[in-house]
């Protein structure tokens, strides 16, 4: 398999634009004869469904939510990145390209966070033009915080719902499209299999959520942006319903899956309370800003944290990397976490948190000042936990969060199936071994609005594409294949419920694939995770009919799938014998617990072809090699 | 840590056509800081053992900002705390032997579809109609060339944050969109960016709400007790204001 990542040559700052001025253009008159499916209403899927349409192809848009506003980008707190340099701070294109890139242990392609960076400034831009209300300052122009892994001020943020505005202008210039005619939307639609005809996706078979149908759906090309697969672990931020079954099937279509191991673990979580626990809430890592966090310096030590004096706290980020703090990367503040607890310093009932405290910066800046910046997440914190952060410092812990894996892409975002182009979280393009905050907004609205709209056109204008019809057999095919597991799945009748099974599957993957990984502990997840799989289909109970609304057949669907991916997620974790980013094996990492990376074996991309599933996933790896001509490669240090 | 046991008493309905009735359950074994959605998850796993159907209810981030859940608890949309999504409701608010009634938001433009499950379809179709501010992908100046008041922006951002629940018009007694509608006006209208379009937005989104089967808002303030993002009934006013402007 050739996996060519289609880079154009030159200086990096030029690449982009060479693309632009050599890209394949369709004209406004053959605009209207290409129909684009989009899966998945999130920033990248509602973006590229409204740029799409304004340029006047046809748009279909899916989405398992009664409504494309609901995507699980709505919940991103703190802000978006951009490199507008307004505080006069010494930022720049460079400056957030080189932070993106070595905040993912370089792990990721230059070229692509390079035009990444570049297009940051656009997003602002568009986003403000669609209504957006940003922060401001006083005199009317737009505010700028500091977040993790950066020594510039550079996210724009509303208030802490910073994901929800941004979604919202997104999905409104969607539906003004919707309005216009070029977009029909499809809510409670859920993408249970790719068709590929003639080696190119031409279309998708949904399950109509209400009805149950099994729908077909065909186009000329199919844009994926169906976010990650953190949900694999059961317990993480994200949404209930946020799942890997569309980039799944894909991959068993034939798409190559990138980096599956490359989980990140946010380190500012709400910790659980009890075994009934359906979900983990975040806090914003903006909290960091303000926030000091710490354990008490001696084990044992069961003080309320107010009456722990100074000299017996342990600031442990602030001691450890001096010149970052509070703001190292997410991955490192999570496995520093990890360090203080096994240590037996952790905090509260369960020992497994550490504190965030605000009292400094309440005394430094007022209740007012720390109540204007980040007064929703207070009280969000104090609904969950009955405890007012004001007065004690919040209890945190991590939790997983955002998937850098996803489908291998090149440079026009198109995966290695010619026609299926994925953007957003599920593809696994910009972040490496681990994504900076305030970069997934970035990323999901760069894709959508300001790459697909030019990577779809050269894509049409460069290939012959016949109509196709959805009685063609390799319809008939796929329809027939998600029937005959839905039925299957119904069809067990055993004793255990799906949740009961997501949770033990959880359970392995968070002991054994989690923050810190060894070879003796993959192994036994793998063999692990084989035996659950075949109970699984032994004895799972899924209830009620396939012919109405059923939230629990949604979930058995998406829970087989899991149990696939899960097993491609410690093979990945396996092979890859360095520590990078997020991903920690314990052979490989220092006396003091910093990674250790490996670049003379492991500086690529790993990208798996699936070739089934028989006791055991059937796998091959193919490599991507990232080379690196314009940044030194450098053992990251936030010390 | 106390356990409790709940008395709930929850709507079925197999699908829109099924006239729906209540069922009783009772639940023991709930800790209070299981979430309102962690009991009702309990209560599935213990129908889905037992062989019955599991309830169905709308929900997705959990975290109160997503706006999947809307249900009706003890006859208040999103349950008894103020400015809180059911999903963001914890069992800490209720005691040992409580009941709780539990049912769809009820009204002719957000029919039933599940047990609590409705179809809020209208919602989108209202923003359709002019909820937005017609600028195409790369035609925006730069950000910074239109200041705005922070004030002005702060007002825009708390009527932006409206999740579209659906709990306004759940407890409207005439099932009114006003409070969404005049959100999303509110919003979109005081901003320099949104005055170019700010007639044919209101006048279109007015008639949309209409349209749906949505009542007229006649002042009861309902929907500002249970909005879990405490937009203001001053957003209904202005709606109302702009929309006098816009037909004259």
């Amino acid at each position: 398999m050739n996996l060519d990542p289609k880079i154009p040559s030159g200086p990096l700052e030029s690449k982009w634009s060479s693309y632009l001025r050599d890209v394949k253009l369709v004209s406004p008159n053959n605009k209207r004869k290409y129909k684009v499916i989009v899966v998945g209403t999130g920033l990248a899927g509602a973006s590229a469904a409204a740029s799409l349409a304004e340029l006047g192809y046809n748009v279909l848009t899916f989405c398992i939510q009664d409504s494309a506003r609901r995507a699980h980008s709505i919940a991103a707190q703190g802000g978006i990145n951009a490199a507008k340099n307004y505080q006069n701070d010494g930022d720049s294109v460079w400056r957030l390209f080189y932070d993106t890139i070595k905040g993912g242990d370089y792990r990721s392609r230059e070229a692509n966070v390079y035009r990444l960076a570049e297009n940051s400034n656009h997003i602002i831009d568009q986003a403000v033009a669609q209504g957006v209300p940003f922060g401001r300052e006083y005199g009317g122009l737009l505010d700028n915080r500091s977040f993790g892994g950066a020594q510039v001020s550079r996210t724009f943020y509303s208030r802490g719902q910073t994901g929800q505005q941004l979604l919202l202008g997104a999905y409104q210039a969607m539906m003004k499209e919707v309005h216009s005619g070029k977009i029909k939307d499809y809510p409670r639609q859920e993408m249970l299999d790719l068709v590929v005809i003639d080696g190119k996706a031409r279309g998708i078979i949904t399950r109509d959520l209400v009805s149950g149908d099994i729908k077909r759906w065909e186009a000329d090309a199919v844009v994926l942006c169906t976010g990650g697969y953190g949900n694999v672990f059961y317990l993480s931020t994200n949404a209930k319903n946020s799942n890997a079954t569309a980039a799944w099937r894909c991959h068993k279509r034939g798409a190559v899956f990138a980096n599956p191991c490359f989980v990140q673990i946010h380190p500012t979580c709400i910790p659980v309370s009890g075994d009934y626990q359906s979900k983990l809430t975040l806090m914003s890592e903006s909290l960091r800003n303000d926030g000091r966090v710490w354990v008490p310096r001696n084990k044992g030590d069961k003080r309320p944290p107010n009456e722990i004096p100074e000299d017996e706290r342990y600031y442990y980020l602030e001691e450890r990397y001096p010149s970052f703090g509070n703001l190292v990367p997410r991955d490192v503040a999570s496995r520093s976490a990890k360090l203080v607890t096994d240590d037996g310093l952790g905090v509260g009932e369960t020992g497994l948190a550490v504190y965030l405290d605000f009292r400094d910066a309440i005394k430094r800046d007022s209740r007012e000042v720390i109540e204007a910046k980040y007064g929703n997440l207070f009280d969000m914190y104090q609904n969950i936990t009955d405890e007012n952060p004001y007065e004690v410092p919040m209890r945190i812990f991590p939790a997983v969060h955002y998937t850098m894996g996803g489908l291998w892409v090149d440079y026009n975002l198109m995966s290695n199936i010619p026609g299926l182009f994925v953007t957003g979280e599920a593809n696994y393009s910009d972040h490496g071994a681990n994504r900076l905050g305030a970069s997934a907004l970035m990323q999901g609205l760069s894709d959508g609005y300001f790459i697909i709209p030019y990577t779809i056109g050269d894509y049409f204008a460069g290939e012959k594409l016949e109509k196709v019809s959805t009685d063609h057999e390799a319809f008939s095919e796929a329809a027939d294949s998600v029937s005959k597991l839905i039925d299957k799945l119904l069809s067990v009748n055993g004793e255990k419920t799906i949740i009961e099974f997501h949770r033990e599957l959880g359970k392995i993957m968070w002991d054994k694939v989690g923050i810190s990984r060894s070879k003796e502990g993959l192994e036994s997840a793998i063999e692990e995770i084989r035996k659950l799989r075949d109970e699984f289909w032994q004895n799972v109970r899924v209830p009620g009919e396939k012919n109405y609304f059923n939230k629990y057949l949604e979930f058995a669907f998406r829970v087989a799938d899991y149990f696939e991916l899960a097993e491609l997620m410690a093979i990945d974790a396996l092979d890859r014998n360095e520590s990078c980013g997020c991903h920690l094996r314990d052979e490989y990492q220092t006396d003091e617990g910093e990674a250790i990376r490996n670049d003379k074996d492991y500086a690529f991309v790993s990208a798996w072809e699936y070739l089934g599933v028989n006791g055991k996933l059937e796998t091959k790896l193919h490599k991507e090699p990232l080379n690196f001509e314009f940044v030194e490669l450098k053992q990251r240090s936030y010390k | 840590m106390s356990e409790m046991t709940i008395n709930l008493k929850i709507w079925r309905q197999k699908n829109t056509d099924d006239p729906g009735r209540f069922e009783d359950y009772k639940l023991g074994g709930v800790n209070e800081h299981m979430s309102f959605l962690e009991m009702l998850d309990v209560l599935n796993e213990d129908l889905i053992k037992k062989g019955d159907d599991p309830v169905e209810f709308d929900y997705d981030c959990r975290e109160g900002i997503c706006g999947s859940c809307n249900m009706v608890i003890n006859g208040k949309a999103h349950g008894p705390k103020h400015k809180t999504a059911a999903c963001q409701l914890h069992m800490r608010t209720y005691s040992d032997g409580d009941t709780i009634v539990i049912e769809p938001p009820r009204a002719a433009a957000f029919p039933v579809i599940r047990d609590l499950v409705v179809d809020r379809t209208a919602f989108d179709r209202i923003i359709e109609a002019g909820g937005y501010i017609s600028v195409k992908t790369g035609a925006a100046p730069e950000a910074n060339l239109i200041p705005v008041e922070q004030e002005v922006s702060n007002q825009a951002f708390d009527y932006a944050t409206c999740i579209g629940c659906g709990a306004c018009v759940a407890a409207c007694p005439n099932s009114s969109a006003s409070l969404f509608t005049g959100a999303k006006i509110a919003h979109l209208n005081r901003l320099p960016q949104g005055k170019p379009e700010r007639a044919r937005r209101t006048i279109a989104m007015v008639d949309q709400m209409e349209k749906e089967g949505f009542g007229d808002c006649s002042n009861y303030a309902e929907c500002e007790a249970v909005c879990p993002v405490g937009i203001s009934i001053a957003s209904i006013a202005e709606m109302r204001r702009e929309y006098m402007k816009a037909i004259f």
